[in-house]
């Protein structure tokens, strides 16, 4: 089910000069939420920011009664949450879209770019806590936009590319060695920048390996009623919002 | 309590409350926050012949105090609607009325007479305003012939309560409203979206993919307003108001320039219980100022 809520800041952790976590307590109680589901947060007090603000769910803490929100600023909206700090609210729609089909069996690989970790951890959390075996691959462009590698180490084994070298493999998470032997898994689950998306889909799809990408068109509403943010899929124009934001790349009408 | 009652045409609505056409879905995405049926009325995404894919993504883009969208009246078609939503929402208490969409009259008919079997569609909103479809649409609204051409041929194939919505990028929209008022329309509703575009100065391209698209939210209001007061003094059928209303205060603004209903739009984008808010916001405004009905607000301006 679908809500809406005013949720407390309870921690605000900074990771670097761009990014930031906003932690976020639930005095009504969580609905369920699945892995790679996503939220529309409400940007205040600034008059450049009229629509809210698509944010996947980053981790979900029930017992806390809390979930984490992986901010990149890109823009007036994400600068503006950066200002927001401990005990201040933020209006939140949530759950949203579809999330990750988690499979029973199988190797799995996740296949963060960038900020696009920020549905991965909440995954990772949940297939570790299933008992599948998992392996992630992160690229950043250097050893400083790097975050949280820590935290996925605790669900299985991590893989690094850095663009410049500074960490890990250098190059684009792309060009990682694992790739060599990316038939070994049964199932990869992606989220990045679509470039790199289009990549890892057509990667899998050489060592035909079932693949799944969370796809960040900007949108208005989240709920499907403006139709807005719609992907071409092979049923015709799909709301990314409602149908996704995780497709199947066999879904998608990517070139690949 | 006041009264809250108004009547657009055969159509008494318990409140004049109603959610536009575009930004409510078919009601059933908003049942998780909201109860649909406190609404005088929802009026559902607009409905073609035919599908429709509409138009290619981006469809949309951030405007100061507003958006832009460009969707393209993307739709299942009638004869999905028919099957497979319709059954769902002739369930609601609230009245369920359709928004009419054609490229040519003889669509706007056919579509007209497929809707007239289904007993639950108390009254159609017919869209001779739509900024972003290359056929029909807007064309059908920017002249007065056209837009009385087609209100007299759909009028012959609905006996219900009949709305023109109008679109405001015209030089004379009280002309337009008096030329389908003169062929039998039972109520205008305005505004549509106003044309505008966005550029994106670093790659120096248009942000939409049409180019060009119609401009909601709250930057819009003046000029709905100001469009709401001229042509309810212009005709003598009700005139439904919208444009950038967000919020209770805004609302009763249209009912003073002589809106007898109002649409709550793009605010249901911002805040998905914003349109029942609204209704409650209407109510506790009645009592405060004492008034017994709130058809005593339409029309009230003081000049």
């Amino acid at each position: 089910m679908k809500v809406i809520q005013d949720l407390k800041i309870s921690k605000k952790i900074s990771l670097n000069k761009e990014h930031f976590i906003l932690e976020c307590t639930s005095v009504e109680g969580l609905p369920e939420i699945a892995p790679g589901q996503f939220a529309e947060i409400l940007v205040e007090h600034n008059n450049k920011v009229f629509l809210r603000r698509p944010l996947s769910i980053h981790d979900v803490n029930f017992e806390k009664q809390s979930l984490q929100f992986f901010v990149k600023i890109v823009g007036e909206g994400t600068r503006e949450l950066s200002l927001l700090h401990e005990g201040n609210t933020l209006n939140v729609v949530f759950p949203l879209g579809n999330g990750f089909r988690l499979p029973d069996a199988g190797k799995v690989l996740l296949v963060g770019g960038g900020c696009g970790s920020a549905p991965l951890l909440f995954l990772a959390r949940k297939l570790h806590e299933k008992g599948i075996a998992l392996t992630t691959l992160l690229g950043a462009r250097s050893e400083t936009d790097l975050m949280e590698t820590e935290l996925f180490e605790q669900f299985g084994a991590v893989c690094i590319s850095t663009d410049d070298g500074t960490a890990g493999e250098k190059g684009f998470i792309t060009r990682h060695s694992l790739w060599n032997r990316a038939n070994e898994f049964d199932i990869i689950y992606c989220c990045g920048p679509e470039v790199m998306m289009k990549v890892v889909a057509a990667l899998a799809k050489e060592k035909n390996v079932e693949c799944y990408v969370s796809l960040e068109n900007t949108m208005a509403c989240g709920i499907g009623a403006c139709l807005c943010c719609v992907t071409e899929t092979v049923r015709g124009n799909e709301c990314v919002c409602t149908q996704g934001p995780v497709f199947n790349i066999n879904e998608l009408k990517w070139q690949i | 309590m006041a009264d809250l009652k108004v009547r657009i045409g055969e159509l008494e609505l318990q409140n004049p409350v109603m959610t536009a056409s575009g930004t409510f879905g078919y009601g059933t995405e908003f049942e998780d926050f909201i109860d649909i049926n406190r609404l005088g009325a929802i009026i559902v995404k607009g409905t073609t012949l035919e599908p429709r894919q509409g138009n290619p993504y981006p469809r949309m883009a951030e405007t100061p105090s507003g958006m832009l969208n460009a969707v393209g009246l993307q739709n299942k078609g009638v004869a999905y609607f028919i099957e497979h939503i319709y059954p769902a929402i002739s369930q609601y208490k609230t009245s369920v009325i359709v928004n009419v969409n054609g490229s040519t009259i003889e669509e706007y008919v056919a579509l007209t007479e497929k809707l007239n079997d289904l007993d639950h569609i108390p009254a159609i909103e017919l869209n001779i305003s739509c900024p972003n479809v290359k056929m029909g649409g807007m064309a059908f609204g920017t002249q007065c012939k056209a837009a009385a051409d087609v209100t007299r041929a759909v009028r012959k194939a609905w006996n219900r309560t009949l709305i023109v919505k109008l679109s405001p990028n015209v030089t004379s929209i009280t002309d337009i409203a008096k030329s389908v008022e003169a062929e039998g329309a039972d109520a205008v509703s305005l505004i549509n979206t106003l044309m505008g575009m966005a550029i994106d100065s670093e790659t120096r391209r248009p942000v939409l993919s049409t180019v060009t698209g119609g401009l909601s939210g709250p930057a819009v209001k003046p000029v709905a307003l100001r469009m709401v007061w001229q042509v309810s003094n212009a005709v003598k059928i009700p005139v439904i108001g919208l444009g950038g209303i967000m919020n209770a205060a805004d609302a009763i603004e249209f009912l003073l320039a002589g809106a007898t209903a109002i649409q709550v739009g793009t605010a249901n984008f911002i805040d998905p219980r914003i349109s029942v808010q609204i209704l409650d916001g209407i109510s506790d405004y009645l009592t405060r100022h004492k008034l017994a009905s709130v058809k005593e607000l339409i029309g009230g301006l003081k000049i």
